[in-house]
C-alpha cells in the first residue's frame, strides 16, 4: 500500500487514489488526419514497462486532481511526483 | 488415568486458578496461564490430531505460532467456533472446548488412517495426476478425496462477535518483544520517537525470559532476571505503546503493516460478549525495527512425526515457562548445542533424560561438559534412523553416522523413550522482512538466509538478523540503533555480557537411514504430509524451480506455510540437484504470517454496513407503500409496487398501462446530475457528446450520447442549458461517478485551456417524473401560475418555477414516449413534492411505477439503456443511432474511432427489434440467436438484450443485438432454448408510436 505525496494535499494512503495508466500520451490534435494505424497507436498501445514508468494518478477520494508519477514497477519505488503539464524532473 | 506432569511452579502459571476445559469431549484441568497445548501436555495428552493426507497420528510439536500439527477446532458446534487454530496459541479459559480436526470418527480411531497404508499410491503430485486422469476416474476418487480433505469446519451461524479496525501512525514500529525488540523499543521511545511495540504472545520477553543457561550473564545477572528488570522499566517510558497478543500478519510497501490484536480470545465466554474480539491495526510507520526472532528447525529422519516428537526448544519452554514435563523418559536429537540447554532444564528438575544423540563429533562448550558431568549419555556422531510407537513415541533406533554423513553403519541401538526433543538449528524468521519486498542472501557459513537488501525504511535486529548469541545481539543491536535512529548513546553502552555458546553445528538436511529412501517416511512438511521422498520424486520428474517443487509436493502450502520445514526442502533440493542453496533462492512468504479470521478482515463492514446503500429522499414513501426494491449501483431503487398480492408481472403490466392511459409517477432522483459552468461550457459539451451543442438555446434540453475514445457508447442522458454559460447534465444512474471522472480527466489533462467547472449535484436534487396523457393536468394543479401550453413549454424545454415556496426546475422530457415532465427540487423537499403530486393526481388514478415499468415503457419505444442494450462494444452506428452523430463537428471523443476499418464493418452486431411468432412467448434476456437449426456447431448471431410482454401492444417485444441485423428486417431467426426453439422475426426496434405523437398528446 503506497504512501502517495499528492502535490495538492500531501501524503495520503494509496486507497484514496486511482491509477490512470501511462503518462505523457497526448490526445492527437487532429485525429482525422491520422491513419488507422496511427490512431490505434494512440488508442491502444501502452508500454507497460518493468522498471521506471511514467504514470498518471488521480486523487479520487481527495482533491480529485490528476498528477504524474514516476514509479519503478519492479519494486514500486515512487521516484517523483509532479503536476499535470509540468516536465518530468530529471532523475 | 491421566497423570499431572507439572514439575515446578512457574511464575507464569497461576496454580491457584484452576481451569477446566474439554478436549474431544473429555474434561481436563489446567491453570491460568496455560495454553491449550501446555495444559494437554500436563495431562499427558500428546495425540491431538491427524495429518492431512495420510491421517497419521500427530502430536504437539512446538510452543508457538509455527505449530504444524496441533491444529484444533475451537468451541465446535457453537456460533463462535473457529477451525484451524494452533493449540499452542490458545490461552485456556473456564469452559473452553476444543476438538481434533481431520479425523473421523475420532482421533484415536481414524478411518482415514488407511491412507497411511495406501501411501505408496499417494505420491507427490497425486492430486495433479488424478485430475489428469479421465473424468470417469475422477468421479470414483471424488468421494474419497472430498471426505479426507479439508481442515476443520466453518461456523454455520453468524458470528456474534464485534471486530474493529484502527489506523495507527508511529515513528518507530518494533515487531517482536524478545530481548532485541524490548531494548530497541526502549531506546527508540527514550529518544523521543513515538514507538509501538507489538508481540504475538501474551507475555513480553520472548525466549530470553525463561533462559536458563547458567553460563550466560548480563551485568552479572541471569539474562532472564536482567530482562525482567528492563521490562519493568518500560512501564515508565512515555511515547511507548505496547500491544501484546498482537500478531503482525502482513508487511506491505511503504511501511504499511497489518496486525491482528486479540482482545477477548483468552476470556471466558460470558466475558466475551459485547466486546471487540479482534482488531485489525493498520499501521503506517516511519521506521520499522524487525525483531521477529528465529524458529528452531526439526531434523529430517524416518518416522520423525510421531506424537511425542517435539522441537527441543519447545520441550524447554514447556518445562521452564509452563512447568510441564513433556515426557517421563526423554531423548534429545541434535546438531548443535541448544538441545543441551533443554536436557539440563529437565535434568535439573529431576526428569529423566535417557540420552542425547548428536550428529556432531564433539562440542567444547561448558554446557556440554556440564551435561556430560551430570551423567547423561551422549551418542556423538550418531543419528536416529527410525522411531516406533503409533499413537505415542515409545522408542528410537540409533546408528553410527559415517564420516561424510551420507550413511549409517554398525549396530542399531534401540532407546526407549516417550518424548524426543529435536534440535536442527535456528532459522531467522524473515517472513515479514521478505513480505516488505526486501531481499535475502544465503550465509554459507551459518547455512541460513539473512536480510541483505532493505527496500523499506527498516532494520532487522537480533536473531532474525542472524545474531544468536546474547553478546552478539547486544553489541550489534547497540550499533544498529545508534545508526538507524541517529542517536549518540544508549542504555546498552555499558552493558557487560558473559557467554558460553558455541555455534558449532553440523547441517545434514536429510539424515541417512539403513533403509532405502523409498521405504522411509522422513517428513519435511508435517501439515501437508510432504516427505523428502516426495521432493526427490518431483526433482526426478523434472521440476527444478523451487516454486514448482513447492506446488507439486504441496511443501509449505499448509496453514503454517511450512515454517518448520522450508529450509530442509531447499536443502534437499540443493543437495539432490547439486546446486548451492544461495542460488536456489527461497519460496515467497505471503501474508498473512498466521491466519486471520474473516471477522478481522472485514471489521465493522458487516450486515448493513457491508456496502453503502444510497436512498432517495422519497425512499420512506416507497417503503410505506410496499415497493419492492432493486439495487442499481449503490442505489436502492423502487422496482415495482405490488398491490393486493400481485406478482411482479401483474404489477408491471398494471403500472405500464396506467402510465400510458392516464398518469404514472417515477422517482428519478438517482439519475446522475452534473452542474457544468464556465465560458467554454458549450465548447466542452461539443467535445464530449457526439452531437452539436453550440446552438442549443437557453431553456432548451437535448439528448446526448457520450462515447469512449474507442468509439463505443459510454453514457447517455439529457442536458439542459440553464444559462449562457451554465448547463445541467444528466447521466445514467450507474454511470454518474465514472462520467464525472472521465470529464474531469479530459478537462485537467487534455483541455486545461477550457474554462469549465464540473460539480456533482446528484444528491442535491430529488427528481419526480410525471408521465402520461394526464401529466400536464396534474402539473397544472401544483403550478397553477405556469403556462404549460405547447407554445410556451414545448417538448425538450425547461422552466424554473415555484411550487408553493419551493423553487423547482421542470424539464419537459420523456423516456417513455409519453407526455412527461421531470420536476427537480432541492433534495430535502423531494418527499413533499412526491406527496403533492400523488395528491393532485388522485383524480387521474396516478400510479407510481418503478424501474421495471420504466424499462418496459422505454423498450416499447426502442430507447436503449446503456449497459443493458450496450456492453462497451456498441457504436452509435451499431445502435442505429446515426442521427445523433454530427457529421459537421471536426472532433469529439470517439469520433476518429467510428472510421476505423473495424468499427465500419457491415457485419458488426447491430441493435434490432425482435418479435416472437407466438405473441405470448417472452424471450429470455441473454438468449442466443441463430439463423438455422439442425446444424452443429451453429453460428451465434447475437443475443437478446431486453425483453418484455407489452401490455400496451398486447404482445411480446424484445431488443437484441444481431450480427448484420440492420439488413435483416423481416428475416426469420430462431432462439434455441433448452426445451424448445422459439421462432422470431427481426423488426424495427421502435414498437410503439413510431411517429412520436404521444409526446404532445
Ligand atoms: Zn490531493
Amino acid at each position: 500500500m503506497f504512501l502517495i505525496n499528492c502535490p495538492y494535499c500531501g501524503e495520503r494512503d494509496q486507497q484514496e487514489f486511482k491509477a490512470g495508466g501511462e503518462a505523457h500520451i497526448e490526445r492527437p490534435k487532429e485525429p482525422t488526419e491520422l491513419s488507422d494505424d496511427e490512431w490505434a497507436e494512440y488508442l491502444f498501445m501502452r508500454k507497460n514497462i518493468k522498471g521506471v514508468q511514467f504514470e498518471r494518478w488521480n486523487h479520487t477520494h481527495g482533491c480529485r486532481k490528476w498528477f504524474n508519477m514516476i514509479r519503478d514497477t519492479s519494486n514500486d519505488e515512487i521516484k517523483a511526483i509532479y503536476k499535470m503539464g509540468e516536465k518530468p524532473p530529471s532523475q | 488415568m491421566t497423570k499431572n506432569l507439572r514439575v515446578k511452579s512457574s511464575e507464569y502459571i497461576d496454580e491457584t486458578n484452576r481451569i477446566s476445559f474439554k478436549f474431544n469431549g473429555k474434561t481436563y484441568h489446567g491453570f491460568k496461564g496455560d495454553t491449550l497445548a501446555s495444559a494437554l501436555l500436563a495431562n499427558n495428552v500428546h495425540l491431538v490430531g491427524r495429518s492431512f493426507k495420510y491421517h497419521r497420528p500427530r502430536g504437539i510439536m512446538t510452543s508457538g505460532s509455527e505449530e504444524p500439527n496441533a491444529i484444533v477446532q475451537i468451541n465446535p458446534g457453537s456460533n463462535r467456533t473457529e477451525p484451524n487454530v494452533r493449540a499452542t496459541e490458545v490461552e485456556i479459559y473456564e469452559g473452553l472446548e476444543a476438538s481434533s480436526q481431520n479425523c473421523w470418527p475420532n482421533v484415536e480411531f481414524d478411518i482415514g488412517g488407511i491412507n497411511n497404508i495406501l501411501s505408496p499410491f499417494l505420491p507427490a503430485g497425486f492430486y495433479y495426476k488424478t485430475f489428469m486422469w479421465p473424468a470417469s476416474f475422477w468421479e470414483k476418487y471424488e468421494f474419497f478425496i472430498r471426505h479426507s480433505a479439508g481442515l476443520g469446519k466453518s461456523p454455520t451461524s453468524s458470528d456474534p462477535d464485534i471486530y474493529d479496525h484502527r489506523n495507527i501512525h508511529c515513528d518507530v514500529l518494533v515487531v517482536g518483544a524478545g530481548i532485541s525488540g524490548i531494548l530497541a523499543a526502549k531506546n527508540a521511545a527514550k529518544n523521543n520517537f513515538k514507538t509501538l511495540l507489538v508481540d504475538e504472545k501474551n507475555e513480553l520477553g520472548g525466549s530470553t525470559i525463561y533462559e536458563n543457561n547458567e553460563f550466560n550473564k548480563i551485568d552479572k545477572n541471569a539474562p532472564s532476571e536482567w530482562l525482567k528488570k528492563e521490562i519493568e522499566e518500560l512501564k515508565n517510558i512515555k511515547n511507548l505503546e505496547i500491544k501484546t497478543r498482537t500478531s503482525v500478519a502482513a508487511y506491505h510497501q511503504y511501511n504499511y503493516l497489518l496486525a491482528r490484536e486479540n482482545l477477548t480470545d483468552h476470556l471466558e465466554i460470558k466475558d466475551k460478549t459485547n466486546k471487540i474480539r479482534q482488531r485489525l491495526l493498520k499501521i503506517r510507520a516511519r521506521k520499522v525495527i524487525l525483531a521477529t526472532g528465529s524458529l528452531e528447525r526439526p531434523l529430517i529422519f524416518d518416522n520423525n512425526d510421531r506424537p511425542g516428537i517435539m522441537l527441543s526448544s519447545a520441550v524447554k519452554k514447556y518445562s521452564e515457562f509452563y512447568g510441564v514435563a513433556c515426557g517421563s523418559k526423554n531423548v534429545f536429537f541434535t546438531n548443535n548445542d541448544s538441545a543441551y540447554e533443554s536436557a539440563l532444564s529437565l535434568h535439573n528438575k529431576g526428569i529423566n533424560v535417557e540420552a542425547i544423540i548428536d550428529i556432531r563429533n564433539q562440542s567444547e562448550s561448558k554446557i556440554v561438559k556440564k551435561v556430560i558431568e551430570s551423567g547423561i549419555k551422549i551418542y556423538w556422531s550418531h543419528s536416529i534412523v527410525d522411531t516406533d510407537g503409533y499413537k505415542r513415541l515409545n522408542s528410537v533406533s540409533v546408528m553410527k553416522l559415517s564420516n561424510d554423513g551420507t550413511s549409517v553403519t554398525g549396530n542399531k541401538i534401540s532407546i526407549s523413550c516417550n518424548c524426543l526433543g529435536v534440535a536442527g538449528g535456528w532459522t531467522p524468521a524473515v517472513h515479514l522482512y521478505t513480505q516488505s519486498g526486501s531481499k535475502l542472501k544465503f550465509d554459507e557459513e551459518k547455512q541460513i538466509f539473512l536480510p541483505n537488501q532493505n527496500t523499506s525504511e527498516q532494520i532487522s535486529v537480533g536473531s532474525c538478523d542472524g545474531d544468536f548469541k546474547i553478546d552478539e545481539i547486544i553489541t550489534n543491536l547497540n550499533k544498529k540503533l545508534k545508526d538507524y535512529l541517529n542517536i549518540n548513546e544508549t542504555d546498552l553502552d555499558n552493558t557487560k555480557v558473559e557467554i558460553d555458546q558455541e555455534n558449532s553445528k553440523r547441517n545434514i538436511w536429510l539424515l541417512p537411514s539403513d533403509k532405502p529412501l523409498g521405504k522411509t517416511k522422513p517428513f519435511v512438511d508435517y501439515q501437508n504430509d510432504a516427505t523428502a521422498k516426495d521432493i526427490k520424486l518431483a526433482l526426478r520428474e523434472g521440476f527444478r524451480s523451487i516454486e514448482h517443487v513447492k506446488r507439486y509436493t504441496t511443501t509449505g502450502m499448509g496453514t503454517d506455510q511450512g515454517k518448520l520445514g522450508n529450509m530442509h526442502a531447499l536443502g534437499i533440493i540443493a543437495d539432490t540437484a547439486g546446486v548451492k542453496m544461495g542460488e536456489l533462492g527461497t519460496t515467497t512468504f505471503r501474508p498473512p504470517y498466521t491466519p486471520l479470521t474473516f471477522g478481522t478482515i472485514v471489521g465493522r463492514n458487516v450486515g448493513k454496513f457491508f456496502d453503502i446503500f444510497r436512498r432517495t429522499p422519497m425512499n420512506d414513501w416507497h417503503v410505506e407503500n410496499k415497493a419492492e426494491f432493486e439495487n442499481v449501483g449503490q442505489w436502492k431503487r423502487a422496482w415495482y409496487y405490488p398491490i393486493n398480492g400481485e406478482t411482479m408481472h401483474q404489477a408491471v403490466q398494471r403500472e405500464s398501462k396506467a402510465a400510458r392511459e392516464s398518469a404514472g409517477i417515477l422517482d428519478a432522483s438517482t439519475l446522475g446530475k452534473i452542474d457544468i459552468q464556465g465560458s467554454d461550457a458549450s465548447e466542452f459539451l461539443n467535445r464530449v457528446y457526439t452531437n452539436a451543442w453550440s446552438k442549443l438555446a437557453i431553456g432548451k434540453c437535448r439528448y446526448g450520447l457520450m462515447l469512449n475514445e474507442d468509439g463505443m457508447v459510454y453514457d447517455d442522458g439529457v442536458t439542459t442549458r440553464l444559462g449562457e454559460n451554465h448547463y445541467i447534465m444528466s447521466t445514467t444512474t450507474g454511470g454518474a461517478a465514472n462520467v464525472l471522472g472521465k470529464l474531469e480527466d479530459y478537462l485537467q489533462t487534455e483541455w486545461p485551456e477550457l474554462d469549465v467547472y464540473l460539480t456533482s449535484v446528484t444528491d442535491h436534487y430529488a427528481t419526480v417524473s410525471l408521465c402520461g396523457p394526464n401529466s400536464k393536468k396534474i402539473l397544472k394543479k401544483i403550478t397553477p401560475d405556469l403556462d404549460l401550453s405547447d407554445e410556451n413549454f414545448p417538448h425538450m424545454s425547461f422552466k424554473e418555477t415555484n411550487i408553493g415556496n419551493i423553487q423547482c426546475r421542470i424539464m419537459r422530457i420523456s423516456f417513455t414516449g409519453e407526455l412527461s415532465f421531470e420536476i427537480n427540487v432541492q433534495a430535502s423537499y423531494g418527499k413533499d413534492l412526491w406527496e403533492k403530486c400523488m395528491e393532485a393526481g388522485k383524480e387521474f388514478n396516478i400510479t407510481p411505477y418503478g424501474t421495471e415499468t420504466m424499462h418496459l415503457l422505454r423498450a416499447e419505444k426502442g430507447f436503449i439503456i446503456v449497459g443493458q442494450d450496450t456492453d462497451g462494444t456498441m457504436t452509435p452506428i451499431d445502435l442505429q443511432m446515426d442521427w445523433i452523430v454530427s457529421k459537421k463537428k471536426y472532433d469529439f471523443i470517439g469520433k476518429r474511432s467510428l472510421y476505423r476499418s473495424d468499427t465500419m464493418r457491415e457485419d458488426r452486431k447491430q441493435l434490432v427489434g425482435l418479435l416472437t411468432d407466438d405473441p405470448n412467448v417472452v424471450l429470455e434476456e441473454g438468449a442466443q440467436i441463430v439463423s438455422e437449426l439442425n446444424k452443429s456447431p451453429v453460428e451465434m448471431l447475437g443475443h437478446v438484450t431486453s425483453s418484455y410482454f407489452s401490455p400496451n401492444l398486447n404482445k411480446s417485444i424484445a431488443l437484441a443485438v444481431v450480427r448484420g441485423g440492420k439488413d435483416m428486417m423481416g428475416k426469420k431467426l430462431f432462439v434455441p432454448m433448452e426445451n424448445k426453439n422459439i421462432n422470431v422475426t427481426v423488426a424495427n426496434p421502435v414498437f410503439y408510436d413510431a411517429k412520436n405523437e404521444r409526446l404532445n398528446a
